[in-house]
């Protein structure tokens, strides 16, 4: 047993409104810069419908992800080492910038500088790609609220899975959102596709980065990556995906998508696996073996055997602590009413669902019945074949029993506090009828329903022996006058505004790219390391007005 | 031999070299951020499909040319077995069909730079320097090839400038093996230097990225938090003054 940490995240689906929040607040802290404008590290899918970028769930057409060779080993979907080198010159898997969609500004300023005129001005959208008129035509969440998506739903991979003719009777009574990020897998295929090895797993927490000044732009993690959450940016030429907001976790923070969720779905928290095993758990033969191959490798943070092997790898106590009062392992093992996105993808993701109950709640209401007795829910996820069998084709590999254990077991607490709170006693039957006992019930009821700050996030920070080097420390002394001010010193030129105080999210990277080397002689710089922002000193004649003052 | 001569055939060369060698070296050191293919097969994929592996696969068959014809002293092939008729032919046929699929990529890729919107708008001037010099290197040498070696009765290189390649790489340079060799062979020597001498400012540099280790390196990779915390690593003799080290192993700034 080999334990290592993991940070992971689990999303209850049941409760997300699909206000976009998350979306726009990581686009704000991530990617709105040029080069990566049609990328959106956090989006917001509606299901059923084709995703972002357009139907990245067919693999039959990406190649993402793994596949399991007759033999039982693990293989790239899309051919191995040779057949990699081979296609370097062209990724025939790679999706273009139209598959996700073209991304576009308005002429803004023609609604100020319009000469006077009969017609009110108005703002043509401008292709960011050519800078040509264009006529907008998709974007990253086209089909929001099926909106459209007549046209569209057919191409939905998972729906074509199943028979033909449902998909239209499917959506007019089965609608919900499906907020993604990047996977942080644990048999991560991105990293497997990188020729470069620029992609790495860090050691300590699990989270999967490209290291920008490795990349050499092969593009193979783009078509690797079966949840297609690794983007090309087309200026730089390298790979990006979401970082998991490592700087923020760092310091103890939760990443800015779950900061900012406006249901208050995200849990964030580490879990302790057992590394050794993780090849052998992603290559079962049954592709309906991966949800509970990948819950044995998680490992019960309370054992005394997992404890001690943690502390021989050098985990540290506050660590260990954390993953015991993560909410994730609860989530996934205790309450096993988590499930991750198509476990088939044989990837081992590591950010999980609580599939949503309220739709099933809406279809019995709607029938006139009493949407929060148990016997009509667990009737109603009988009876609704078809939206089971299309949680099944996200969460389980096509089983349905795992996606029923979880709405049932939704379904069974909902019911159960409805009696606490009308004062009709604790039915423990209900609780029974899916195998807990009142009081999980209640705890789990906490947890998913009124769980604080505190509780939603369990982050251990860094070590706080090597703290000092973090973020927040290094940036509190970077002040103008501060002891870490030192003009063009050592951290080179920050983007020309002076430091941010707290948080500043891509603050290592700046960091890495501004000091690549260090100015031979104070009060001159590095011209190839100015990025247009700012007056770095030496530069520009002094600014006589500012002198006299 | 002439000042001329000298400069042509001993002074540019060595400045190629040095720059070539220097240039890398520096790129590498200042701008590994820098360092990529620069890819625009997110723009477009129809034309590149065609273009991209047909001017790489190529570009790699005459590299093997290059090599063989110009490294390689005649001798060495002789005691292998490959006689001058052999290798005349070989030469001449492997390299007109090298030549032929690296041209036509070439075009498809310039075409496609040309008259694609997004391809265009992400070319640089440093990339259109480039790509003239790319080109004209290419276009001489196949010209070279076609005139001599196909039309022409076939002219021996292997005795002027493949030794007098062999002789700027060793240090012995001997500028009056080129004096007379015919102004196309001329021309594609003096064109390649200057292309040389670009190489480390462009995107060319990726060549020197082809990925080989991938073929030895596990699937998945691991990295400590620990080996990029900081913006990098303190120069040997610039360490700041700290208190000891409490915990052994524990990095300390």
């Amino acid at each position: 047993m080999r334990v290592m940490a993991q940070m992971s995240m689990v999303m209850n689906i049941d409760k997300c409104i699909g206000c976009h929040t998350c979306s726009v607040t990581c686009k704000q802290a991530w990617t709105n810069r040029t080069g990566v404008e049609y990328v959106w590290f956090n989006n917001v899918e509606t299901k059923p419908g084709v995703g972002y970028p357009r139907e990245y769930e067919d693999q039959e057409k990406w190649g993402g992800g793994w596949v399991r060779t007759k033999r039982g080993r693990l293989k790239l979907r899309s051919g191995g080492r040779i057949q990699k080198l081979a296609s370097i010159f062209y990724n025939p898997k790679l999706p273009e910038i139209e598959d996700y969609y073209e991304p576009w500004t308005y002429d803004y300023d023609m609604l100020l500088n319009a000469p006077a005129g009969e017609h009110t001005p108005v703002a043509r959208p401008k292709s960011l790609l050519t800078g040509d008129d264009m006529k907008i035509g998709w974007s990253a969440n086209w089909d929001d609220d099926l909106g459209g998506s007549t046209e569209t739903v057919q191409n939905d991979p998972i729906l074509k899975h199943m028979s033909d003719h449902v998909a239209m009777e499917f959506e007019q009574s089965f609608m919900f959102y499906l907020p993604r990020i990047c996977e942080h897998c644990l048999n991560p295929s991105c990293v497997a596709s990188c020729p470069s090895g620029a992609m790495y797993k860090r050691s300590e927490d699990g989270i999967v980065l490209v290291d920008q000044d490795q990349c050499r732009g092969w593009r193979m993690c783009v078509s690797g990556c079966p949840y297609k959450k690794v983007y090309f940016n087309h200026k730089t030429g390298k790979a990006e995906k979401c970082t998991l907001c490592y700087p923020r976790l760092e310091v103890g923070l939760p990443t800015v998508c779950s900061e900012t969720c406006v249901g208050r779905l995200r849990y964030l928290g580490l879990v302790l696996y057992d590394a050794d095993r993780v090849l052998e758990a992603a290559s079962v033969e049954d592709e309906k073996d991966l949800l509970e191959a990948q819950r044995n490798i998680i490992l019960d943070p309370h054992d005394p055997a997992v404890i001690e092997a943690a502390r021989a790898e050098d985990i540290p106590e506050d660590w260990i602590e954390a993953a015991q009062s993560s909410p994730i392992y609860k989530l996934i093992n205790e309450y096993r009413v988590a499930l991750p996105l198509h476990p088939e993808y044989r990837t081992m993701p590591m950010v999980w669902y609580i599939p949503p109950l309220s739709p099933v709640v809406d279809v019995v209401a709607s029938s006139g019945n009493d949407g929060e007795d148990v016997r009509n829910l667990f009737a109603a996820i009988d009876q609704l074949r078809i939206p089971m069998e299309y949680l099944a084709g996200l969460f389980s590999a096509g089983d349905l029993g795992p996606v029923t254990e979880s709405l049932q077991k939704l379904a069974a607490m909902r019911s159960y506090m409805r009696g606490i709170n009308l004062d009709e006693g604790r039915d423990e039957s209900i609780a029974e009828a899916v195998g807990m006992t009142g009081t999980e019930m209640e705890a789990m009821y906490r947890l998913l329903a009124i769980a604080k700050y505190e509780e939603r996030y369990v982050i251990p920070q860094a070590h706080s022996e090597q703290a000092r080097e973090l973020d927040e420390l290094a940036c509190s002394l970077d002040y103008d006058g501060g002891p870490g001010m030192g003009g063009a010193g050592p951290f080179g030129l920050s983007s020309g505004h002076g430091p941010e105080p707290v948080a500043v999210e891509n603050f290592h990277v700046l960091k890495d790219r501004q000091t690549a080397d260090r100015p031979s002689t104070p009060g001159r710089m590095n011209l190839l390391n100015w990025d247009g922002n700012g007056r770095p000193t030496g530069m520009f004649p002094p600014d006589k007005q500012k002198d006299e003052s | 031999m002439n000042a001329l001569d000298f400069v042509l055939w001993i002074a540019l060369p060595y400045a190629g070299m040095a720059v070539f060698i220097v240039g890398h070296i520096w790129r590498y050191r200042y701008d590994k951020f820098g360092w990529t293919s620069r890819s625009s097969e997110v723009y477009e994929t129809r034309l590149l499909r065609l273009g991209s592996p047909m001017f790489h696969f190529g570009i790699l068959m005459v590299l093997a040319g290059h090599v063989v014809g110009l490294l390689i002293p005649r001798e060495w092939l002789y005691f292998i077995g490959i006689d001058e008729h052999m290798y005349h032919w070989g030469a001449t046929v492997l390299g007109t069909a090298a030549a032929a699929m690296l041209v036509a990529g070439l075009a498809i890729l310039i075409f496609r730079r040309r008259t694609n919107g997004p391809v265009f708008l992400a070319t640089t001037v440093m990339d259109k320097i480039m790509y003239v010099f790319l080109s004209l290197t290419i276009v001489i040498g196949t010209a070279a090839t076609v005139a001599h070696q196909i039309i022409g009765g076939g002219y021996n290189y292997r005795e002027t400038i493949s030794p007098w390649v062999r002789s700027i790489l060793l240090f012995q340079p001997d500028p009056a093996l080129m004096i007379d060799a015919p102004l196309l062979f001329q021309l594609h020597a003096l064109s390649a230097t200057l292309l040389f001498i670009l190489w480390p400012f462009t995107r060319l540099v990726h060549v020197f990225s082809a990925p080989v280790g991938y073929l030895f390196r596990p699937y998945i990779v691991y990295r400590s938090r620990d080996e990029h915390r900081g913006s990098r690593s303190v120069r040997r003799g610039w360490e700041g003054s700290n208190l000891p080290e409490k915990t052994p192993g524990q990095k300390r700034f």
